[in-house]
């Protein structure tokens, strides 16, 4: 139980300071915010990598590999068009 | 690799990510914030690696060698007009990701005596049910987009009755899983249904809403990474997914105020689709409509001081970002005041607009958002509006029964003299007519928006030449 409410705590104060950061971005930025904040939650990447890689059985490893292709799309993908756009707004 | 030192590198890594979002509160440090959010990324892979734990690194390596692969040839190959597809389906992979980690930890937690605690099994439900309505949903809104099924609202008989349903029986599953974690079948189960409530949720809202929905999945995204946060025990997870999900969140809570429509009527309304009374296009055009020249703007455009430039979404779909932007420069060198009025949904995505002006080279100095820009329009000669409709449409403000009512709006017809460039009269999504085209102020340009921007910059010039 002590675990739980730990585990709360950390995801409750995460949700503030994402509130406090998150509004101010300004409107024009939104898009690269949307594609940038994408590619963190790519962070299950992670627990993927795990599953994959502990052999625990064949099944656990073949889920694994899929999450590991699904989250790595999401990471990579969304770092590298954020770059792409966010490159557009500094050049002048 | 002690546990010490692996839980300070996420804490780092957390701490990164929550600087680089910081970051993209200016677009000149957002460069600069993106790249410290893929650091705190590299640093969270590189050190799960060194966990010895890992047997094997054939599965891992084939995932990261494909995931990267395909990953980077969409982001170099995607063009911007397609970017909220490219969000959706990033969305989708996220949630599709996190499903899977739960699942496998289920399998995993199975054989391990102990380790099916409340918390794990709770946590697991939440992940999978996410996580399968995310990469569902997420699938549809990319198909809508890209459009390889209708864009427009799928509504029949006894949809929210079946809507309802499949969803009680997602939570059914969840409760089954949670009271029963060591039956595998429940999990499955639960995804398999929680991706038809993905699917079933996500056909009834149509073409215009879908800047709402993308904000939304993007925000399940976030929660389903946050929910297998739970699932390991890793606060990295919890919080990177909490701070996604915040955004998400925010977002939509936006997206909603710039279509003055609540989450609800948007993810049930089934808007677009509904036959209420609606004006007829007639008496609102009827032989009150005037067409113009490229000509007649070119010459409106000589001899005014301020021009608000107005984008829809025809305008990207014309591809005239590049010619509106030689446009802007020619009127610039001649002393004219150029603007750019940007509504929040003039894209199909949250600051689209922006994006695909930034393309065309559009200094983000010249955008101004709504609020900025309408106190502006009074002591504006020309407001040129080119490829948008409902945003500008005066019904939002006169008629209280219009499916618009009480949008906020760009007020262009305040401006001296408002030139639309539009292939027609047709309506945009809202599907109704729009006064603003017979008003006595404006002037419709029935063309193609790059081509009609040509004509004008053509017609410009040979009156220089010509003066």
């Amino acid at each position: 139980m002590d675990a739980l409410v730990a585990a709360v705590t950390v995801f409750v104060l995460a949700l503030l300071v994402g509130f406090e950061v998150i509004v101010k971005v300004p409107p024009t930025l939104h898009t690269p915010l949307m594609s940038g904040s994408n590619a963190i939650s790519g962070i299950t990447l992670v627990g993927a990598l795990l599953s994959a890689g502990l052999g625990h059985t064949g099944l656990t490893t073949a889920l694994g590999l899929l999450a590991v292709i699904f989250a790595t799309i999401n990471v990579v993908g969304g770092f590298l068009v954020t770059h792409r756009m966010l490159e557009m707004f500094r050049r002048k | 690799m002690p546990a010490w030192f692996v839980n300070f590198s996420y804490l780092l890594a957390s701490v990164l990510f929550i600087l680089g979002l910081k970051g993209l509160s200016h677009p000149r440090s957002a460069v600069r914030g993106n790249l410290t959010g893929a650091a705190g990324m590299l640093i969270a892979v590189a050190v799960t690696l060194l966990d010895q734990r890992i047997l094997s690194f054939r599965a891992i390596l084939a995932g990261l060698v494909i995931g990267s692969a395909a990953g980077a040839l969409l982001a170099v190959r995607i063009r911007m007009t397609a970017m909220p597809q490219m969000v959706a389906l990033l969305n989708g992979f996220g949630g599709a990701a996190s499903a899977l980690v739960a699942g496998a930890a289920l399998i995993e937690a199975q054989a391990a005596p102990g380790a099916l605690t409340a918390q794990f099994t709770v946590a697991t439900a939440a992940s999978g049910l996410i996580g399968a309505v995310t990469f569902w949903g997420s699938l549809v809104a990319f198909a809508k987009l890209q459009e390889l099924i209708s864009g427009n609202a799928v509504v029949f008989r006894g949809q929210h009755l079946l809507n309802a349903l499949s969803a009680a029986a997602a939570l059914g599953l969840a409760g089954w899983l949670v009271a029963r974690p060591e039956q595998a079948a429940a999990y499955w189960a639960l995804a398999a249904v929680s991706s038809l409530v993905g699917v079933l949720a996500t056909i009834p809202i149509g073409g215009a809403d879908m800047p709402v929905v993308i904000s939304l999945l993007n925000s399940y995204s976030g929660l389903a990474a946050a929910a297998t946060g739970f699932v390991l025990a890793n606060n990295m997870l919890i919080i990177a997914g909490s701070l996604v999900g915040a955004s998400g969140i925010i977002l939509t809570q936006i997206m909603c105020r710039a279509m003055n429509r609540s989450l609800a009527n948007v993810l049930f309304g089934g808007f677009g689709a509904q036959a209420g009374e609606k004006v007829s296009a007639d008496a609102v055009y009827a032989g009150r409509v005037k067409a113009a020249s490229a000509e007649e703007v070119a010459m409106l455009l000589e001899t005014a001081r301020r021009v608000v430039i107005v984008p829809g979404y025809g305008m990207a779909v014309s591809q005239a970002q590049h010619a509106v932007q030689t446009l802007a420069g020619v009127l610039k060198s001649r002393g004219v005041e150029l603007l750019y009025g940007i509504h929040p949904v003039a894209g199909r995505m949250p600051g689209h607009m922006n994006v695909l002006l930034a393309e065309a080279d559009v200094p983000y100095e010249d955008l101004r958002e709504m609020e900025e820009i309408n106190p502006l329009f009074k002591q504006t000669d020309v407001a040129i509006v080119l490829g948008a409709n409902d945003v500008v449409n005066p019904l939002a403000r006169t008629d209280p029964n219009s499916p618009i009512a009480g949008m906020p709006i760009l007020d262009v017809d305040q401006a001296r003299t408002v030139v639309v460039i539009k292939r027609s009269l047709s309506p945009g999504f809202a599907g109704i007519p729009n006064p603003l085209f017979a008003a006595d102020n404006t002037l419709m340009m029935f063309a193609d928006a790059k081509k009609a921007i040509n004509e004008i910059l053509h017609s410009l010039s040979e009156a220089a030449v010509a003066g």
